[in-house]
């Protein structure tokens, strides 16, 4: 174990590091680019064996992925944005193939208008690709979720490839002390980088890819949906395990201050440090608010999500993406979640942060004010917040 | 060791009777031999061959997408040498002249620059002919395909000249670039025999006829593939290390035969025949591609 | 039937199990007596469906040839493209419409 001072972009480099990851293909893209930097710069100087492909486009870099991983290689890239967009074909063809492959995202907005700062509407806007998504917090979470990313997409159980959210430059460009595990106790967690399922191989030819018709398609899109879903026990194993060896907790949903809390708020990734610290005033005023933290969006863990908040008299969710044309992501299924249950709470959706505008303290505080308006009176199910609406009425005209 | 009498490469797949891929890829395969790695590129190749649950292919074979073979074989390239399993271990891709000289060519410009150790055939049917004979940048001037229509407003068919593929690879500077005919066999099992003894990337540009987008008797395929190069519309030739002043001619027709005997079986060229000046105009280019070289050779 | 995990096909080559032989319309019928041999028909057929097998119990084109392999058509595979009748150097190959 060696303390480091590292940026989110770097930690996943050391990730890849201490997994003894194989094969690194991948393409320059803000804010993610100090990765292959990073992997480069270990490999030139003898402190990483891999094999570094700097591709000539994102495309590649998964489709290289795809090879390398159906080659029976431990792999991984990154990719942000535009990168991931372009990425979009590929990924479902990774899912599809069952190949355990992990990308660290620096997750940033999409254009137009081009913008190069935090967002989570790239990852989100993959959800239904067959990807498992984890959100980081801070650096350490980068670096941890990426290892336990690899365990979880490589369990025989799973077989599906897993991306890792950290926001732009608030993660992926801040310097951060960051536990990096040591390569033994690594490899004590993951096993060995050779993988086991049927391989590229000559002397054991097989045909990987092929064209499938109507009478089986159905069958291997279903076979996906029940390894995701198995894949839910396998990352609280994996958390489990994860603890037992680096002494690091994690959860799929995790609360604070949350037990009394008649007002929850939701938040994902690295905003979930600023919620926490709104949570402590309110608190300190005698608020009864409380803030529940979502580490895994792929699978969406329900269940959980359900119990944790089934006690509230109103959710607040925070989402930093947005679905034009109805809501955030984390609400639209957090509402799913509760189809087909009787009691539950009044379900809020603020949209915040988009583009890397500031995410304050204030910003939650007038979110659980405004939330908390809705114990008395109707309010708006969608709300944006810490945006100039009478700027856009202006061009627009008024909604 | 000789595969030549091995069949790497199983019947009972889907193609066309009388497409010419299948004889291109059975012989890459027989000179490849067993320990060769194939990446297939979108295409009537890889959809008439893997019909799942059952494969034509008695070698390793991976299928992603349209555009990304190159990349594909890249990652196989790389996966390989951190294994340590690297050596003599052939890796092959497929592709179509749309997944190559089209949406491909950035993945292959690509595995090309990086130096991958990896042979590339396209075989060029000089058309989209999987999704039903729409024109690419690979179909040569004057043919007709269902997106370069003939009629009143379009005389010629194709307006626009064949994208010269082979060039633009050997521009790469990469060892090895030929182009190959399955008709002149002798000639294209040399030249694959060649490729593969070659470290880093080669390419190999195979003219593959298709009968239902060239619209010919599919017993014609080799024949009129043989007219390709005798008409020397398509000439047999290989530049090693980018020197295109070393360009080989690896076949000189002895007397080159008149352009229409190549374009007189094939329904795609029917309509030049009503404006014989066209004919005329391709005979007159293929006539100066050859004064070049005629000189020199 | 079970499908297989990321649709990996683990029996290569086992397109041979189908059959292609149905979609002829013509089929060509090789005569002995004037083959050479040679095997242009072999090097050619896109199935593959003309392997190559021992040849002295066939009628011979020359008796020098009768130690040679001889090519014969699987009609499983055939699909009649013609291909092999055509290229024939000797005209060996009939073509001949099919009979359902």
């Amino acid at each position: 174990m060696v303390m480091m001072m590292l940026k989110g972009n770097e930690a996943t480099a050391y990730a890849a590091k201490v997994a003894k990851v194989q094969v690194i293909p991948a393409y320059p893209i803000t804010p993610s680019t100090l990765f292959p930097e990073k992997v480069s710069e270990l490999i030139s100087n003898g402190e990483m064996k891999a094999e570094f492909i700097p591709v000539e486009s994102e495309h590649s870099a998964l489709s290289a992925a795809i090879g390398a991983a159906a080659t029976g290689a431990r792999t991984m890239t990154a990719t942000a944005s535009q990168g991931l967009a372009l990425m979009h074909e590929v990924l479902f063809i990774a899912s599809g193939m069952r190949l355990p492959i992990v990308m660290a995202i620096g997750n940033r907005a999409l254009s137009a208008p081009v913008n190069i700062w935090a967002e989570q509407q790239d990852t989100i806007a993959q959800r239904d690709s067959g990807w498992l998504q984890f959100y980081a917090e801070n650096n350490q979470e980068a670096l941890d979720l990426s290892l336990i990313a690899f365990r979880v997409a490589e369990d025989k159980r799973v077989l599906l490839p897993a991306m890792m959210g950290m926001d732009a430059f608030v993660l992926t460009h801040t310097m951060e002390p960051v536990d990096v595990p040591d390569e033994s106790l690594v490899e004590k967690y993951l096993g060995p980088p050779e993988q086991k399922y049927p391989t590229l191989n000559p002397s054991q030819p097989s045909t990987f890819g092929a064209f499938v018709f109507p009478e089986h398609y159905m069958e291997f899109r279903y076979s996906q949906f029940v390894a995701m879903e198995h894949s839910k026990k396998v990352i609280d194993e994996a958390f489990e395990e994860f603890k037992n060896i680096f002494g690091r907790e994690y959860r799929k949903v995790s609360g604070f201050m949350n037990e009394d809390a008649d007002i929850l708020l939701i938040s994902m990734g690295s905003m979930t440090g600023t919620a926490r610290e709104a949570i402590r005033k309110l608190r300190e005023k005698g608020e009864k608010v409380g803030l529940i933290k979502l580490s895994v969006f792929r699978p969406f863990p329900k269940e959980e999500l359900v119990e944790i908040t089934k006690n509230a008299r109103i959710v607040a969710v925070v989402d930093r993406n947005i679905s034009i044309g109805f809501a955030g992501a984390i609400f639209t299924e957090l509402v799913a979640s509760y189809n087909n249950i009787e009691k539950k709470p009044k379900i809020l959706n603020f949209i915040l942060g988009l583009g890397g505008r500031d995410i304050r303290v204030e910003d939650y505080i007038e979110i659980y004010n405004r939330a908390k308006e809705a114990e008395n009176r109707g309010v708006k199910e969608i709300q944006w917040i810490n945006v100039d609406e009478d700027a856009v009425y202006e061009v627009e005209g008024p909604l | 060791m000789n595969y030549e009498n091995q069949e790497f490469f199983a019947p009972g797949h889907r193609a066309c009777a009388g497409c010419a891929a299948p004889i291109i890829v059975k012989w890459v395969l027989k000179i490849a031999g067993p320990n060769t790695i194939i990446v297939n590129a979108t295409g009537c190749l890889e959809v008439f061959s893997t019909p799942y649950p059952h494969s034509s292919w008695r070698l390793p074979w991976i299928h992603v997408a349209f555009e990304n073979a190159s990349a594909v074989a890249s990652g196989i390239d790389a996966a390989l040498k951190a294994q340590g399993k690297r050596e003599g271990t052939n890796i092959i891709i497929f592709g179509g002249d749309g997944g190559t000289s089209d949406i491909g060519l950035q993945s292959l410009s690509g595995m090309a620059e990086r130096g991958h150790d990896i042979l590339y055939v396209m075989y060029d049917n000089e058309a989209y002919m999987n999704t039903g004979i729409q024109r690419s940048s690979s179909t040569p001037f004057g043919a007709w395909t269902t997106t370069s229509q003939v009629g009143p407003y379009n005389i010629i068919g194709k307006n626009e000249f064949k994208k010269p593929i082979a060039e633009i690879m050997a521009a790469h500077k990469i060892p090895y670039v030929a182009t190959v005919n399955p008709a002149f066999l002798p000639d294209m099992k040399m030249k694959i025999e060649k490729a593969l003894k070659i470290k880093g990337p080669k390419f190999i540009h195979a003219i593959s006829s298709c009968t239902t987008g060239w619209r010919h008797d599919p017993s014609k395929t080799v024949e009129i593939m043989r007219l390709a190069t005798e008409t020397g519309i398509f000439p047999l030739w290989e530049i090693e290390n980018g020197d295109f002043l070393k360009m080989k001619l690896t076949y000189v027709p002895k007397q080159r035969k008149p352009v229409e005997e190549y374009f007189k079986p094939q329904g795609r060229f029917r309509h030049l025949f009503q404006n014989p000046e066209k004919i005329k105009e391709i005979q007159k280019m293929v006539d100066e591609w050859w004064a070049k070289f005629e000189n020199k050779n | 039937m079970k499908i297989t995990r990321g649709v990996v096909i683990t029996e290569p080559g086992s397109t041979a199990l189908e059959e292609t032989g149905s979609w002829r319309t013509f089929k060509p019928v090789i005569k002995y007596e004037k083959c050479i041999r040679c095997m242009i028909c072999w090097n050619y057929c896109p199935e593959p469906a003309i392997e190559k097998q021992p040849g002295e119990n066939y009628p011979v084109a020359n008796p020098k040839l009768v130690k040679m392999e001889i090519p014969v058509i699987n009609y499983r595979y055939c699909k009649g493209c013609g291909i092999c009748v055509n290229e024939c150097p000797t005209k060996a190959i009939d073509f001949v419409r099919e009979e359902k």
